[in-house]
């Protein structure tokens, strides 16, 4: 089991702040996004928008790996400063 | 070093606390951003500032390590506050100190650079009509190249 997390617009717009999700096998982000897309309309949001992904928060490329018990969280470009 | 907060921060007492643990160093530089009160084509009365609590602090911390590899640096202290803030009032302080001026202005502009691009940190602005998200900017990723050179 692995936690994803959304945050910002893409929480708003999936109107979820974070999900419980099974890996039953070696997965990679790019993976994970794919099914989470094709959960429905409003998960397409996922793939349509610049959209950055970290796992267990450090930023990675959509190739990292993710393992059980990672933490995966999926936001758009940051506006800080 | 890091800090993440709500209430706003006094840049008198920051810098007393930068110079009081200055030894011997020969420069002090602190770069302060506020809330501006326009942006684009509207006007703006407050933000909103959402984070990714844990995340932010540690790729602050790591920003930070990579401007020490690159320069001699002293003191460095980065705060940045969220929730919301009111039009012209304080969003992010940076504050270092270095042997010679040079290194702290570098590392200043560096470490705000990264901030822009790799600090979970997303930005409403309350307009006219209503809280928007804002935008990433594009020349906030081009400022990156000159400390790729």
């Amino acid at each position: 089991m692995i936690q994803i997390r959304f945050f910002a617009s893409l929480r708003e717009h999936l109107d979820t702040a974070s999900l419980n999700f099974e890996v039953n096998n070696e997965k990679t982000v790019a993976d994970i996004k794919q099914q989470l897309v094709s959960r429905g309309e409003k998960w397409q949001f996922l793939s349509e928008r610049d959209v950055l992904c970290a796992v267990n928060q450090t930023l990675t490329g959509e190739d990292a790996i993710v393992n059980d018990g990672d933490e995966l969280a999926f936001f758009p470009p940051v506006t800080g400063g | 070093m890091i800090s993440i907060q709500e209430q706003d921060f006094d840049q008198g007492a920051e810098y007393n606390s930068l110079r009081a643990n200055a030894d011997s160093d020969g420069a002090i530089v602190t770069f302060i951003g506020l809330v501006r009160d326009f942006n684009q084509d509207s006007s703006v009365s407050s933000i909103h500032i959402e984070h990714y609590p844990g995340m932010a602090e540690k790729s602050l911390m790591n920003i930070c390590l990579q401007a020490r590899k690159r320069w001699k640096l002293g003191q460095i202290r980065v705060i940045h506050r969220v929730g919301l803030i009111q039009s012209s009032e304080q969003i992010v302080f940076v504050g270092i100190s270095s042997k010679h001026r040079e290194d702290a202005f570098r590392a200043c502009e560096f470490i705000m650079d990264f901030l822009k691009t790799d600090v979970p940190f997303w930005k409403q602005e309350g307009t006219p009509s209503g809280m928007k998200w804002v935008n990433a900017k594009e020349t906030d990723e081009q400022a990156l190249d000159r400390w790729s050179k």
